[in-house]
């Protein structure tokens, strides 16, 4: 007979993690982040269903100019007639995608060079390295705009250039995670039974080193946001009649002293999103805290 | 860095051998190296007369399958992302043992039911669980793959000491009941006493005497082992105030740069001239005893160690760890 478990020891069994169930706790207690969940939403159905929801064609110039908000147009229209909050709202899918695409290929990337140059060390990570800190030594806005300048305006272009930019963080965040959790037991322990290299990487490393990775991607969405719309501002963005919010708000540049809301709805949009981005943030990263601190 | 010198340790098939020492003494990096998880920059490490650094990826897959290990630290070494059906049954996966999971996860049980756990912990994860279960989660992890040798570093140091007992119990059953070879890895002698056929004392990156486990207890010879022993107190009051107290005093060198001659003489009583001068060798001076001293024959200890000291029962184990760290 195994010496079984003593009564008192096999009763101690912790209650099961409720991962999403604590999140919403989380949400619910953490007003902020609630905010940031209904705006963001909103957002989002506005990047789905924009052409439908948006009450004329975005880029129709039928209307007075630059007429201040009404009820025909709550939001006014701009210099060549057109309606200011069917623009917006149609903007919105390409502002999200670019802020989200970019981020997504950044932090495959990245994650994918953190992790190979912490876990193999040596000349690889000397290699991959240089160039992270090459990287780092320029703020990413200077880089996307470098890259820009290189590849050409257009939609896919400053999706490529965006996302290099941002390659540097990811790629930082994971080798650091990478260096503590190699040093772990279990790394040493799915060694000595024989887990191949790829698998430890894929299996033991990466799940543990999500918690600072998806922080990181909430703080890049914002900026590559704020990317495309600052590119799109010095007209090194997207196609002129394409309404995102950046070029809107380029658009507007001229007649803001005449029509303040030209200027002031893009840029809240802009602002509104980020920031509930970042309280959405702010929020996971207590969370997956929290949650580290219990596994202790 | 030099963190282990001059060497030399044979683990005999179906013996359990304790390594003992203080922390930074070299002997989790002989662990590391028996597995294979670190290179020695100098010497061998032969499993049935192979050499490990000679082994292609076939003879390291089929040395893993022979050699295991349950690690220190029951918190760190299960990966806090899986669970306990991932875990012990990742060695089936990986080496194709068991590629179904209906079948894996009748052997998970099976291994989980061996070291005394239930089967519906399977969908655990790790920070669910106790840390005696978390151990034994361990250990099943190690037994997957059904090895003959099993490396135990400090597998039980970081447990409560009633826990500690348990585990050590289910390793010894373990060891009866698959005929497993142990090396045993701890900084505690009390621990290593009680599961060891013999014992090794470590000091500084080199072994200074070696013995079986009862001859080791009652009768220590190096100054280094006796420093040790007199640390862990006897239960009994009246034999714990009549046996001899010798404790280490001073702080433990610089492994990087150990000091000459004896590498214990900055903290032995007996020093002399010639410690400060000469290595002493391992030396025989029993029947399978074997120390490293100059001065063996001035060492015998009055009362002969803690030799009248009651059997040893796992309550016994207890009562000593609870007191008596090593160093
Ligand atoms: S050789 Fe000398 S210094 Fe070393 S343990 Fe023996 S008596 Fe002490």
């Amino acid at each position: 007979m195994a010496a079984p478990a003593l009564p008192e020891e096999r009763d101690r069994l912790p209650p099961r993690r409720a991962g999403w169930r604590q999140f919403r706790a989380v949400l619910l207690r953490d007003k902020k982040a609630l905010a940031g969940v209904v705006v963001l939403s909103v957002f989002v159905l506005a990047a789905i269903f924009g052409p439908f929801l948006s009450p004329y064609d975005p880029n129709d110039m039928l209307f007075e100019m630059m007429a201040p908000p009404s009820l025909a147009h709550p939001l006014g229209t701009d210099d060549l007639g057109r309606d200011l909050l069917s623009r917006i709202v149609v903007g919105t899918r390409i502002s999200l995608f670019v802020g989200v695409s970019t981020v997504a290929i950044a932090l495959v990337i990245g994650v994918a060079l953190g992790l190979v140059a912490g876990y193999f060390g040596g000349w690889i990570d000397n290699i991959i390295m240089r160039y992270i800190d090459l990287q780092w030594a320029f703020p990413n806005f200077i880089i996307a705009v470098y890259l820009v300048a290189v590849f050409g305006t257009g939609l896919l272009n400053i999706i490529v250039a965006i996302s290099l930019a941002f390659v540097d963080d990811f790629a930082r965040v994971a080798r650091s995670m990478v260096l503590t959790i190699k040093e772990e037991q279990y790394i040493a322990a799915a060694r000595t039974v024989g887990v191949p290299t790829h698998r430890i990487i894929w299996r033991h490393v990466l799940p543990n080193a999500t918690a600072p990775i998806i922080v990181q991607a909430t703080v890049s969405v914002s900026y590559a946001i704020l990317g495309e719309a600052s590119l799109s501002f010095l007209g090194l963005g997207v196609e002129a009649d394409t309404p995102t919010w950046g070029l809107i708000l380029a658009d507007a540049r001229s007649f803001i002293s005449r029509a303040w809301w030209l200027g002031i709805f893009p840029g809240l949009a802009i602002m509104l999103t980020v920031l509930a981005i970042n309280f959405i943030g702010d929020a996971l990263r207590d969370f997956l805290d929290v949650r580290e601190v219990a596994e202790r | 860095m030099r963190a282990v010198d001059g060497v030399d340790l044979v683990v005999r098939r179906g013996e359990t051998l304790g390594l003992v020492g203080e922390s930074g003494c070299g002997k989790s990096t002989i662990g590391r190296c028996m597995l294979g998880l670190e290179r020695p920059s100098s010497g061998r490490i032969l499993f049935d007369g192979a050499d490990l650094a000679g082994f292609d990826r076939a003879a390291e897959r089929r040395f893993r399958r022979r050699v295991q290990a349950v690690f220190q630290d029951p918190f760190s070494s299960l990966n806090p992302r899986m669970t306990v059906e991932e875990i012990v049954g990742e060695p089936l996966l990986v080496h194709g043992i068991a590629r179904e999971r209906r079948e894996r996860l009748r052997r998970v049980r099976a291994l989980l039911d061996l070291c005394g756990l239930p089967g519906q912990l399977v969908d655990r994860y790790p920070h669910e669980m106790s840390g005696g279960q978390r151990q034994r989660v361990g250990i099943a992890r190690a037994l997957a793959l059904e090895p003959e040798f099993v490396l135990c570093d400090e597998a039980v140091s970081a447990l409560d000491v009633s826990i500690q007992a348990q585990i050590i119990r289910l390793l010894e059953d373990l060891r009866e009941r698959l005929g497993l070879t142990y090396l045993f890895i701890a900084h505690d002698l009390s621990v290593v006493r009680h599961i060891s056929h013999r014992v090794a004392v470590m000091y500084l990156g080199r072994i200074v005497e070696i013995a079986d486990s009862e001859i080791l207890f009652a009768d220590p010879r190096h100054p280094y082992t006796q420093a040790l022993l007199s640390a862990v107190p006897v239960p009994d009051p009246e034999i714990e105030r009549r046996r001899p107290h010798r404790p280490v005093t001073g702080e433990i060198p610089n492994p990087a740069d150990p000091p000459d001659g004896c590498v214990f003489h900055p903290r032995c009583p007996f020093a002399d001239a010639r410690c400060r001068r000469e290595p002493p060798a391992l030396r025989a001076v029993g029947d399978g005893h074997e120390a490293a001293c100059h001065r063996l024959e001035d060492t015998v200890m009055a009362g002969g160690g803690d030799a009248a000291g009651p059997p040893a029962t796992p309550a016994r184990l207890a009562t000593s760890t609870s007191t008596g760290r090593a160093t």
